[in-house]
């Protein structure tokens, strides 16, 4: 409930949302934290990363993101232990899981669904688990009001956009480029065309991700879209903290300022 | 679960996958959307040449001409006598071109690339066989080849990358993860994404995204057709049991297949029980009951508790990956084959043993298969027949067996 409230809150208010992602663990001790700081400095929806040894969309910003999570020995369950924390503080914010499968299969779909509910997650993004095989844990997810968030990418074709916004709930999440996360070229007039064509199939929001490193690419992907997705420019911040510490975080924070104004400009 | 549905129809085996890809619960297509459409692509294209009697002509003439099949089915009989049961025959992949059958689908893949026009192909490697197919057959067909390889196999296969190199391709170590086979197809689809117009990936054995699995068997299922045939003409009969080792399990499918619906055939698929399973270093991935999702299929495969993938083991690079083709999860799980494992110390004998007893030298890939042969023959009649894919030779492995011996070069 809490993403479909936040997307009409900012419809209304004629903005857009600035949906954040960061690998929960990296660093383990700090990711509440950074949550919460994010928020402050503008942030509409959380996209929480959940560490997997094998991330094969993902490019090495990404990537090692997980790897170092994993090192410190973050498991799932310390994701949801982390989810709760930062319900402590924030009853407002909707936090997206995001990952891969083979953890959810492992922990088995009801646990997962259970864990993920009572946690405080709103929606569940999981990276390798196209549309036609979803249903499962739709199903498991549905009555607990945890939306199934899914991909569509430049290539995606009509049946499957179809298929995808069939089992979607929240928002759809295109990916506005080709390859692996961490990309960083971008053909605006391609995205508006395409978030356009999407919208011709579901009256579900429309986030953009992959390409978006600044204010200005924040803004005008917003200009076309419901909500903008930044990840590996925060990840690639955050991959210094232990040799640099909180300025790594207060980096993280000055980005999603800079997108906030210039997205509300 | 254990074996769930024994009594299902063998008939219906080689009807899978189903049209989603699955062997029963097992396969699927668990990739990110990114690659959703270039599978697609794959697939169409894949069914509609494997279905084109002009495709096959060519196939079955590069296999015939360049590859040098039939392989021959031997009878190992010095072998067999020694062991006190069962005949045991050897169909020799060894001796394709190559000197393992890992051509077979990488032929048959290179022949798709250049139906679809593709000029740039990817492939990952673990010890390097596939890798050095792959350029093998790039540089027949003169299109650019990039090998994954995961950095620590780079060092420990220095001259499968030296062969390569020669061949003309470009070895890519991969840094991340373990650095190993996994890694290098992590890597692999990471670049196909990127880059899918041009690029054809040539994945390595029958694991993976649909069509993947079906696709590498159909192209490995030659063995197993010839195998029929050459086991009749010599013996008027079909074999008692098949016997292949199970990295990915390209091989094994491919020699398994053709006999699915005889029931009469055992059906033995031996994995890698490296130090021992109980020790945990090990690649038998179905000597336990953990399924899951990993690269684009589900089946059984080696993770812990929390669904992260652990490092397997074994002597055999080959052998040394965590998951296993859904096509033999569905096998066992139905209970049509069964997948025991035999040790490094066991593969390590049986290697000795037919070097010495037969005059070939297999690769420690197939030694596990010879490993379990001379567990099984002595339990048989010595009228009965194992048939043993022998899918590789064995010089790639003499530094590792020489260090065993406390030997370097």
């Amino acid at each position: 409930m809490r993403i479909k409230q936040c997307f009409e809150r900012l419809s209304s208010e004629g903005r857009k949302a600035l949906m954040p992602y960061i690998t929960a663990g990296d660093p383990a001790e700090k990711t509440v934290d950074i949550m919460h700081k994010m928020v402050a400095s503008g942030a509409n929806l959380i996209e929480l990363g959940f560490p997997f040894s094998d991330p094969m969309a993902d490019g090495p910003v990404i990537a090692e993101a997980h790897e170092r999570a994993l090192s410190q020995g973050v498991t799932l369950n310390d994701v949801f232990s982390m989810v709760t924390r930062f319900r402590e503080n924030d009853n407002t914010t909707p936090i997206v899981l995001m990952g891969y499968l083979n953890p959810v299969e492992i922990m088995g779909y009801e646990v997962f669904a259970d864990r993920a509910a009572q946690a405080g997650v709103d929606g569940v993004l999981i990276v390798d688990l196209p549309a036609e095989f979803a249903g499962d844990l739709v199903e498991h997810l549905q009555p607990k009001q945890i939306d199934m968030i899914n991909l569509i990418t430049p290539t995606t074709t009509d049946e499957r956009i179809k298929k995808i916004c069939s089992v979607a709930s929240g928002f759809v999440y295109y990916v506005s480029l080709k390859g692996v996360t961490g990309s960083n070229k971008l053909d605006l007039d391609s995205v508006q065309s395409r978030v356009a064509h999407i919208k011709g199939f579901t009256d579900l929001p429309v986030g953009v991700g992959f390409g978006i490193r600044d204010g200005e690419s924040a803004a005008a992907i917003s200009s076309v879209a419901d909500g903008v997705v930044v990840g590996s420019l925060l990840v690639s911040e955050l991959a210094n903290y232990h040799s640099q510490g909180d300025s790594t975080i207060d980096r993280v924070s000055g980005h999603l300022e800079e997108m906030r104004q210039a997205m509300d400009k | 679960m254990t074996i769930e549905d024994k009594n299902s129809d063998y008939k219906n085996l080689k009807d899978l996958p189903d049209d989603s890809g699955h062997f029963g619960r097992f396969g699927g297509r668990y990739v990110a959307e990114t690659l959703m459409c270039v599978l697609e692509e794959l697939e169409a294209t894949y069914k509609k040449l494997w279905n084109d009697p002009e495709f096959q002509a060519d196939f079955d003439r590069d296999l015939a001409h360049y590859v040098g099949r039939p392989s021959p089915l031997y009878h190992a009989e010095r072998w067999s006598e020694s062991l006190g049961g069962a005949q045991i025959y050897l169909k020799r992949e060894d001796l394709n071109h190559t000197g393992a059958h890992k051509i077979n689908h990488a032929i048959g893949q290179a022949l798709l690339a250049k139906h679809m026009g593709k000029k740039r192909i990817i492939a990952e490697t673990g010890a390097g066989q596939h890798g050095v197919a792959t350029a093998t057959v790039a540089a027949r067909l003169g299109l650019e080849c990039i090998v994954y390889m995961g950095a620590k196999d780079v060092k420990r296969q220095a001259l499968n990358v030296y062969r390569m190199k020669l061949l003309g391709a470009t070895v890519v170590p991969v840094e991340s993860g373990s650095q190993t086979l996994k890694d290098a197809i992590n890597e692999a689809l990471r670049d196909w994404v990127t880059r899918p117009e041009e690029t054809f990936y040539i994945l390595g054995t029958v694991c993976g995204p649909h069509p993947y699995p079906e696709m590498v068997r159909n192209f490995q299922s030659v063995i197993g057709r010839e195998a029929r045939r050459q086991c009749l003409e010599m013996t008027n009969r079909l074999p008692d049991a098949l016997v292949a080792c199970v990295g990915g399990g390209s091989n094994a499918m491919g020699l398994f297949y053709e006999f699915l619906q005889d029931e009469s055939v055992k059906i033995y698929g031996v994995e890698a029980g490296g130090h021992g399973v109980e020790s945990g270093e090990h690649a038998a991935r179905m000597s336990g009951e953990r399924q899951g999702v990993f690269q684009g299929q589900r089946s059984y495969l080696m993770c812990d508790d929390d669904g992260q993938i652990i490092e397997s083991y074994s002597v055999s690079a080959g052998l040394d990956y965590p998951g296993v083709g859904p096509e033999h999860s569905h096998l066992r799980s139905v209970g049509r084959a069964e997948y025991p494992c035999v040790t490094d110390d066991e593969a390590l004998a049986s290697f000795r043993n037919l070097t010495r007893m037969e005059g070939i030298m297999p690769a420690l890939e197939s030694s596990h298969a010879l490993a379990f042969a001379e567990k099984l023959a002595p339990t048989m009649e010595k009228d009965q027949i194992i048939v043993v894919n022998l899918s590789g030779r064995g010089d790639k492995d003499i530094h590792t067996v020489a260090e065993i011996d406390g030997l370097t070069f």
